[in-house]
Protein backbone atom coordinates (compact mmCIF):
# COMPACT_ATOMS: atom_id res chain seq x y z
CA UNK A 1 0.00 0.00 0.00
CA UNK A 2 1.53 3.24 -1.16
CA UNK A 3 1.42 6.05 1.42
CA UNK A 4 -0.47 9.19 0.52
CA UNK A 5 -0.61 12.73 1.89
CA UNK A 6 -3.17 15.44 1.54
CA UNK A 7 -1.95 18.89 0.62
CA UNK A 8 -4.17 21.83 -0.35
CA UNK A 9 -7.17 19.48 -0.55
CA UNK A 10 -5.41 17.15 -2.99
CA UNK A 11 -4.38 13.59 -2.21
CA UNK A 12 -0.91 12.76 -3.53
CA UNK A 13 1.22 9.60 -3.60
CA UNK A 14 4.50 9.80 -1.66
CA UNK A 15 7.27 7.37 -0.76
CA UNK A 16 8.13 6.40 2.81
CA UNK A 17 10.36 9.50 3.16
CA UNK A 18 7.52 11.75 2.03
CA UNK A 19 8.81 12.56 -1.48
CA UNK A 20 6.24 12.74 -4.30
CA UNK A 21 6.28 9.63 -6.45
CA UNK A 22 4.29 11.41 -9.17
CA UNK A 23 5.58 15.00 -9.55
CA UNK A 24 2.68 15.85 -11.88
CA UNK A 25 0.35 15.74 -8.85
CA UNK A 26 2.15 18.76 -7.36
CA UNK A 27 0.71 22.28 -7.43
CA UNK A 28 2.23 25.50 -6.12
CA UNK A 29 -0.59 25.75 -3.58
CA UNK A 30 0.74 22.61 -1.87
CA UNK A 31 4.23 24.01 -1.25
CA UNK A 32 3.55 26.11 1.89
CA UNK A 33 1.96 23.15 3.66
CA UNK A 34 4.84 20.77 2.80
CA UNK A 35 7.32 23.45 3.88
CA UNK A 36 5.57 23.98 7.17
CA UNK A 37 5.76 20.23 7.89
CA UNK A 38 9.52 20.50 7.18
CA UNK A 39 9.92 23.27 9.74
CA UNK A 40 9.83 26.22 7.33
CA UNK A 41 6.96 28.43 8.52
CA UNK A 42 7.00 30.87 5.60
CA UNK A 43 8.20 30.59 2.01
CA UNK A 44 9.99 33.76 0.91
CA UNK A 45 10.85 34.81 -2.65
CA UNK A 46 14.30 33.28 -2.13
CA UNK A 47 12.74 29.93 -1.16
CA UNK A 48 10.58 30.12 -4.28
CA UNK A 49 13.56 30.85 -6.47
CA UNK A 50 15.09 27.55 -5.32
CA UNK A 51 11.81 25.60 -5.50
CA UNK A 52 11.10 26.77 -9.05
CA UNK A 53 14.68 26.01 -10.04
CA UNK A 54 14.30 22.47 -8.64
CA UNK A 55 11.12 21.94 -10.68
CA UNK A 56 12.78 23.29 -13.80
CA UNK A 57 15.86 21.07 -13.39
CA UNK A 58 13.69 18.03 -12.80
CA UNK A 59 11.54 18.76 -15.81
CA UNK A 60 14.53 19.25 -18.11
CA UNK A 61 16.95 16.66 -16.72
CA UNK A 62 14.75 14.08 -15.03
CA UNK A 63 16.50 14.52 -11.69
CA UNK A 64 16.86 17.27 -9.10
CA UNK A 65 20.22 19.02 -8.61
CA UNK A 66 22.62 18.40 -5.72
CA UNK A 67 23.51 21.19 -3.26
CA UNK A 68 26.71 21.93 -5.17
CA UNK A 69 24.85 22.21 -8.47
CA UNK A 70 22.22 24.40 -6.78
CA UNK A 71 24.93 26.68 -5.38
CA UNK A 72 26.53 27.04 -8.80
CA UNK A 73 23.44 27.51 -10.93
CA UNK A 74 20.34 28.55 -8.96
CA UNK A 75 21.53 32.07 -8.16
CA UNK A 76 21.48 31.27 -4.43
CA UNK A 77 24.83 30.59 -2.68
CA UNK A 78 25.52 27.43 -0.67
CA UNK A 79 25.61 29.50 2.50
CA UNK A 80 22.19 31.04 1.84
CA UNK A 81 20.76 27.70 0.70
CA UNK A 82 21.50 26.28 4.15
CA UNK A 83 19.97 29.36 5.80
CA UNK A 84 16.80 28.90 3.75
CA UNK A 85 16.65 25.10 4.15
CA UNK A 86 18.60 24.22 7.33
CA UNK A 87 17.66 20.52 7.16
CA UNK A 88 19.39 20.08 3.78
CA UNK A 89 18.69 22.34 0.78
CA UNK A 90 18.55 19.81 -2.07
CA UNK A 91 16.59 17.29 -0.03
CA UNK A 92 14.06 19.64 1.57
CA UNK A 93 13.59 21.84 -1.51
CA UNK A 94 12.99 18.70 -3.59
CA UNK A 95 10.31 17.59 -1.17
CA UNK A 96 8.62 21.00 -1.19
CA UNK A 97 8.89 21.11 -5.00
CA UNK A 98 7.20 17.70 -5.27
CA UNK A 99 10.07 15.96 -7.04
CA UNK A 100 12.07 12.83 -6.06
CA UNK A 101 15.04 13.15 -3.74
CA UNK A 102 18.23 13.96 -5.71
CA UNK A 103 20.68 11.06 -5.53
CA UNK A 104 24.11 12.73 -6.03
CA UNK A 105 26.90 12.18 -3.49
CA UNK A 106 28.47 15.63 -3.67
CA UNK B 1 13.27 4.90 8.95
CA UNK B 2 13.16 4.75 12.73
CA UNK B 3 16.81 5.31 13.75
CA UNK B 4 18.33 8.50 12.42
CA UNK B 5 21.85 9.92 12.75
CA UNK B 6 21.59 13.54 13.88
CA UNK B 7 25.23 14.48 14.22
CA UNK B 8 28.65 13.33 12.98
CA UNK B 9 32.21 14.31 13.85
CA UNK B 10 34.68 13.23 11.20
CA UNK B 11 38.41 12.95 11.81
CA UNK B 12 40.73 13.33 8.81
CA UNK B 13 44.18 12.03 9.73
CA UNK B 14 45.91 11.54 6.37
CA UNK B 15 47.41 14.05 3.98
CA UNK B 16 47.03 12.18 0.70
CA UNK B 17 44.30 12.84 -1.83
CA UNK B 18 42.68 9.46 -1.21
CA UNK B 19 43.02 10.01 2.53
CA UNK B 20 41.23 13.38 2.49
CA UNK B 21 38.34 13.07 0.00
CA UNK B 22 36.31 10.36 1.77
CA UNK B 23 36.01 12.40 4.98
CA UNK B 24 35.07 15.52 3.00
CA UNK B 25 32.41 13.66 1.05
CA UNK B 26 30.97 12.22 4.26
CA UNK B 27 30.89 15.62 5.97
CA UNK B 28 29.28 17.32 2.99
CA UNK B 29 26.78 14.47 2.64
CA UNK B 30 25.90 14.68 6.32
CA UNK B 31 25.06 18.39 5.99
CA UNK B 32 23.07 17.70 2.82
CA UNK B 33 20.95 15.27 4.88
CA UNK B 34 20.42 17.93 7.51
CA UNK B 35 22.80 16.44 10.09
CA UNK B 36 25.13 18.53 12.19
CA UNK B 37 28.75 17.92 11.09
CA UNK B 38 32.19 18.74 12.42
CA UNK B 39 35.54 18.03 10.78
CA UNK B 40 38.67 17.53 12.87
CA UNK B 41 41.98 17.59 10.99
CA UNK B 42 44.83 15.80 12.71
CA UNK B 43 48.41 14.82 11.84
CA UNK B 44 49.04 15.00 8.08
CA UNK B 45 45.33 15.63 7.61
CA UNK B 46 46.18 19.22 8.63
CA UNK B 47 47.54 19.70 5.10
CA UNK B 48 43.92 19.72 3.88
CA UNK B 49 43.33 23.02 5.70
CA UNK B 50 46.85 24.45 5.33
CA UNK B 51 46.72 27.73 3.36
CA UNK B 52 49.56 26.78 1.02
CA UNK B 53 49.61 23.00 1.08
CA UNK B 54 45.92 22.33 0.47
CA UNK B 55 46.35 23.41 -3.15
CA UNK B 56 48.91 20.65 -3.68
CA UNK B 57 47.42 17.50 -2.19
CA UNK B 58 48.71 14.44 -4.05
CA UNK B 59 47.63 10.89 -4.58
CA UNK B 60 49.94 8.39 -2.85
CA UNK B 61 51.53 6.29 -5.59
CA UNK B 62 54.02 4.42 -3.37
CA UNK B 63 52.67 1.53 -1.34
CA UNK B 64 49.18 1.89 -2.81
CA UNK B 65 48.16 -1.46 -4.31
CA UNK B 66 44.77 -0.02 -5.26
CA UNK B 67 46.43 1.82 -8.15
CA UNK B 68 47.45 -1.50 -9.76
CA UNK B 69 50.81 -0.09 -10.75
CA UNK B 70 54.06 -2.06 -10.54
CA UNK B 71 55.66 -1.27 -7.17
CA UNK B 72 58.78 0.25 -8.76
CA UNK B 73 56.67 2.46 -11.08
CA UNK B 74 54.94 4.20 -8.15
CA UNK B 75 58.27 5.73 -7.09
CA UNK B 76 59.26 7.18 -10.45
CA UNK B 77 59.87 10.94 -10.34
CA UNK B 78 56.71 12.89 -11.13
CA UNK B 79 54.38 9.89 -11.16
CA UNK B 80 52.38 11.15 -8.18
CA UNK B 81 51.76 14.47 -9.94
CA UNK B 82 50.77 12.76 -13.17
CA UNK B 83 48.34 10.40 -11.43
CA UNK B 84 46.92 13.25 -9.32
CA UNK B 85 46.36 15.31 -12.46
CA UNK B 86 44.70 12.39 -14.21
CA UNK B 87 42.38 11.70 -11.29
CA UNK B 88 41.62 15.42 -10.95
CA UNK B 89 40.40 15.51 -14.55
CA UNK B 90 38.14 12.52 -13.99
CA UNK B 91 36.75 14.09 -10.82
CA UNK B 92 36.09 17.33 -12.65
CA UNK B 93 34.04 15.43 -15.24
CA UNK B 94 31.94 14.04 -12.39
CA UNK B 95 31.62 17.53 -10.89
CA UNK B 96 33.63 16.60 -7.79
CA UNK B 97 35.30 19.86 -6.70
CA UNK B 98 39.06 20.21 -6.04
CA UNK B 99 39.98 20.03 -2.33
CA UNK B 100 40.26 23.82 -1.64
CA UNK B 101 36.89 24.52 -3.26
CA UNK B 102 35.28 21.51 -1.59
CA UNK B 103 36.46 22.57 1.88
CA UNK B 104 35.21 26.12 1.31
CA UNK B 105 31.83 24.72 0.28
CA UNK B 106 31.69 22.45 3.35
CA UNK B 107 32.38 25.47 5.59
CA UNK B 108 29.54 27.28 3.78
CA UNK B 109 27.17 24.41 4.60
CA UNK B 110 27.69 25.29 8.26
CA UNK B 111 29.97 22.37 9.17
CA UNK B 112 32.64 23.21 11.75
CA UNK B 113 36.31 22.91 10.73
CA UNK B 114 38.88 22.35 13.48
CA UNK B 115 42.63 21.67 13.64
CA UNK B 116 44.21 19.33 16.16
CA UNK B 117 46.37 21.09 18.75
CA UNK B 118 48.87 18.25 19.28
CA UNK B 119 49.52 18.03 15.53
CA UNK B 120 49.70 21.81 15.06
CA UNK B 121 52.28 21.96 17.89
CA UNK B 122 54.21 19.06 16.38
CA UNK B 123 54.45 20.70 12.96
CA UNK B 124 54.90 24.22 14.32
CA UNK B 125 51.64 25.49 12.81
CA UNK B 126 49.38 28.23 14.15
CA UNK B 127 45.86 29.31 13.19
CA UNK B 128 47.44 31.85 10.80
CA UNK B 129 48.86 28.97 8.73
CA UNK B 130 45.40 27.49 8.26
CA UNK B 131 42.62 28.64 5.95
CA UNK B 132 40.24 31.29 7.30
CA UNK B 133 37.30 28.88 7.47
CA UNK B 134 38.98 26.97 10.33
CA UNK B 135 37.13 27.89 13.51
CA UNK B 136 39.84 26.95 15.97
CA UNK B 137 42.73 24.70 16.89
CA UNK B 138 41.41 22.45 19.66
CA UNK B 139 42.59 19.72 22.02
CA UNK B 140 41.40 16.16 21.86
CA UNK B 141 39.29 16.79 24.96
CA UNK B 142 37.58 19.73 23.31
CA UNK B 143 36.98 17.58 20.25
CA UNK B 144 35.20 14.96 22.35
CA UNK B 145 33.06 17.69 23.89
CA UNK B 146 32.11 18.90 20.41
CA UNK B 147 31.38 15.36 19.29
CA UNK B 148 29.21 14.54 22.29
CA UNK B 149 25.86 13.06 21.42
CA UNK B 150 26.84 12.15 17.86
CA UNK B 151 28.79 9.61 15.84
CA UNK B 152 32.58 9.80 15.46
CA UNK B 153 34.10 8.68 12.15
CA UNK B 154 37.86 8.24 11.83
CA UNK B 155 39.43 8.40 8.38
Amino acid sequence: MMPTKTYADGEVAVNDEGFFTDPSQWTEEMAPQIASAEGIPELTDRHWQVIKFMRHEYETKGTGPTVRALGKTSGVSVKELYQLFPKGPAKVAAKIAGIPKPRGCI
Amino acid sequence: MTAKIEKVSIIISKGSLEGIYPGLIMANGARAEGMEANLFFTFFGLDAIHKVRHEHIKLATVGNPGLHLATWAGGLPGISSVMTHYLGRKMDQLDIPPIPEFIEMIADTGAGLYGCKASADLFGLTKADLIDQVKDIITVGEFYNLAAGGQIIFT
